[in-house]
């Protein structure tokens, strides 16, 4: 059953990171680390006309934090702000089409809990999703 | 006060050696939770450097305490608590013997090594230590031995030096001597390191840093449960350790002090227990060991750790060091036969029963998961606190498997066959 974790797809978002780097002149950034696995990961938008025009993403963790975060870099470009500030766990699990066990919520999670930090702080949405709040 | 006094340690229970130990594959018996299973597989549990498992005759006595004597200690008049009492006290004299402490009241109980680090930090460190003042400290260091004294170069502007690792996982002793040439108050170092298994040359270390009148202090989380550790041979002035790193349960730890450096410390924490009279504005110190055990202790787990310091006794502590030393020459051995696994740290005769690797590019959260679901073997994966050290290896994390008295050489073919298949799933 473990193997679902490390379907190709996951694997080549993994390896194969989309989106990868960072913006010169981001409009909005925001990093953040998981304390109990030392999982990095930052994120840049451009932000034009209210909608996300480019997205870029530096970390290091495991397969799960990195091709979700790859994962979520693909499904933001584009829209508007408010339809990414919609965006929630679930949208995250639906991307992945993995069991996500309570152990690995937190790596799943860390690239939208950092995107929305990063709407917040250029305050484009209200902070509303509570960061200690994973599981 | 109806405690036991003080007793002066007069025999040395690890100069009986036995000639050998029980074979480790005799000894998962006698651990419960060995005979479980994780994702219907047995469990195989190579973590033990985090918090080692708990032999029946330590969960037993513990539950005899609850069952038959339990009360408050060192208050009451009637049979039980004086029951409980000398069986805590009791537990104070085993541990004072296996780490050949001179009086049993230079072992004070604590919540576990961290909280003995704090205690000295904030106690000595706060009356000790003044601004520019030096501690020296290593780049190995667990959180637990780098976060207090941060905190106490803080409050006293104290400044703080580190040994570098070098590459082979050594502590850099040259950098040692010369910081000791600018005569630092005080030295902190780990006995081993939690993650590269490094056992550091702390007979000589101490030596040299009394010879420029520095304090010492132990780390001794990860050297008490798996060698003969012994604190007038070594001639440490503080050593602190845990527990349940050494079959123990969670909840205490000890800190051993020199009696003159505990004598003249202020307390650390207030309130029953510690105090010999108490007035509205000021009050006076009870004894040591005493002085520095505020509220009610963790009764049942002085009563467990000392069934555990019997067991260890028991087993003879040169068999456990011998039986870690052969389980990670094998390990070292099969880990290195797997393409693309890097191994940190020194060889087998400089180390003990940890080693940390990372494999190709598969993250150890990962190679932790897949080892959990596939094989239900239990290792740890992360920067194991100690991230300075992390960064001094540019990793992010590392993968961990650690050894103890119960761990068979089968433990480490299902690590291997595990690695194996993390190396199939990630097409490696």
């Amino acid at each position: 059953m473990s193997m679902d974790y490390y379907r190709e797809y996951i694997l080549d978002h993994y390896r194969n990171p989309r989106n990868y780097g960072k913006l010169d002149h981001p409009d909005a950034h925001a990093e953040d680390n998981n304390p109990l696995c030392g999982d990095q990961l930052a994120i840049d938008l451009q932000v034009d006309d209210d909608h996300i025009t480019e997205v870029r993403f530096q970390g290091r963790g495991c397969a799960i934090s990195q091709a979700a975060a790859s994962m979520l870099s693909e499904m933001i470009e584009g829209k508007t702000v408010e339809e990414v500030v919609q965006l929630g766990k679930d949208d995250v699990l639906d991307a992945l089409g993995i069991p996500i066990s309570p152990a690995r919520t937190k790596c799943a999670f860390l690239s939208l809990r950092v995107l929305h930090r990063s709407l917040a702080l250029a305050g484009l949405e209200k902070p509303t999703m509570d960061d200690e709040d994973d599981q | 006060m109806s405690t036991s006094d003080s007793v002066t340690v007069t025999t040395m229970d690890h100069t009986k050696t036995n000639s050998a130990m029980r074979t480790a594959a005799e000894i998962r018996k006698d651990f419960p939770i060995l005979a479980r299973q994780v994702h219907g597989k047995p469990l195989i549990y190579l973590d033990s450097t985090s918090s080692s498992q708990k032999p029946e005759a330590v969960i037993e006595a513990m539950s005899t305490y609850y069952e038959m004597y339990h009360a408050n200690v060192h208050r009451g008049v009637y049979e039980i608590s004086e029951e409980a009492t000398a069986r805590m006290e009791k537990a104070r004299v085993k541990v004072a013997r296996f780490i050949n402490a001179h009086r049993s009241k230079q072992v004070i109980f604590t919540r576990n090594t961290t909280e003995s680090i704090n205690l000295v930090a904030y106690s000595w460190g706060n009356t000790n230590i003044s601004a520019g003042d030096l501690i020296v400290l290593t780049e190995m260091e667990h959180h637990s031995n780098l976060v207090p004294w941060q905190l106490l170069a803080q409050r006293t502007g104290a400044r703080l030096e580190f040994v570098p690792v070098t590459d082979e996982g050594l502590l850099n002793l040259d950098v040692y001597e010369q910081l000791l040439q600018q005569q630092p108050k005080l030295v902190a170092f780990t006995h081993m390191s939690n993650v590269l298994g490094t056992i550091n040359p702390v007979q000589e270390m101490i030596m040299h840093a009394h010879a420029v009148g520095a304090i010492a202090l132990l780390d001794a989380a990860q050297s008490v449960p798996h060698m003969h550790v012994d604190v007038q041979a070594l001639d440490i002035d503080f050593l602190c350790f845990s527990s349940h790193k050494m079959l123990g349960p969670t909840g205490i730890g000890v800190l051993y002090g020199k009696r003159d450096l505990l004598e003249a410390m202020p307390p650390f924490m207030g309130g029953g227990d510690m105090i010999r009279k108490v007035g509205l504005r000021e009050s006076t110190w009870n004894d040591l060991p005493w002085k520095f055990e505020a509220g009610t202790p963790a009764i049942a787990e002085a009563v467990g750790l000392g069934v555990a310091v019997d067991y260890l006794n028991t087993l003879g502590m040169e068999n456990v060091f011998k039986h870690e030393q052969d389980i990670t020459a094998y390990a070292l051995e099969q880990l290195q036969t797997i393409p693309g696994l890097t191994i940190y740290g020194p060889d087998v005769t400089k180390r003990g029963g940890v080693v940390s690797f990372t494999l190709a590019d598969i993250h150890p959260h990962d190679l932790a998961s897949i080892l959990d679901q596939e094989m239900g073997v239990a290792i740890r994966a992360g920067h194991h606190c100690a991230q300075p050290l992390m960064e001094r290896y540019s990793l992010a994390a590392t993968a961990r498997a650690s050894f103890y008295v119960y761990t068979v050489r089968e433990d480490i073919d299902a690590l291997v066959q595990g690695l194996r298949k993390a190396l199939q799933i990630f097409n490696l």
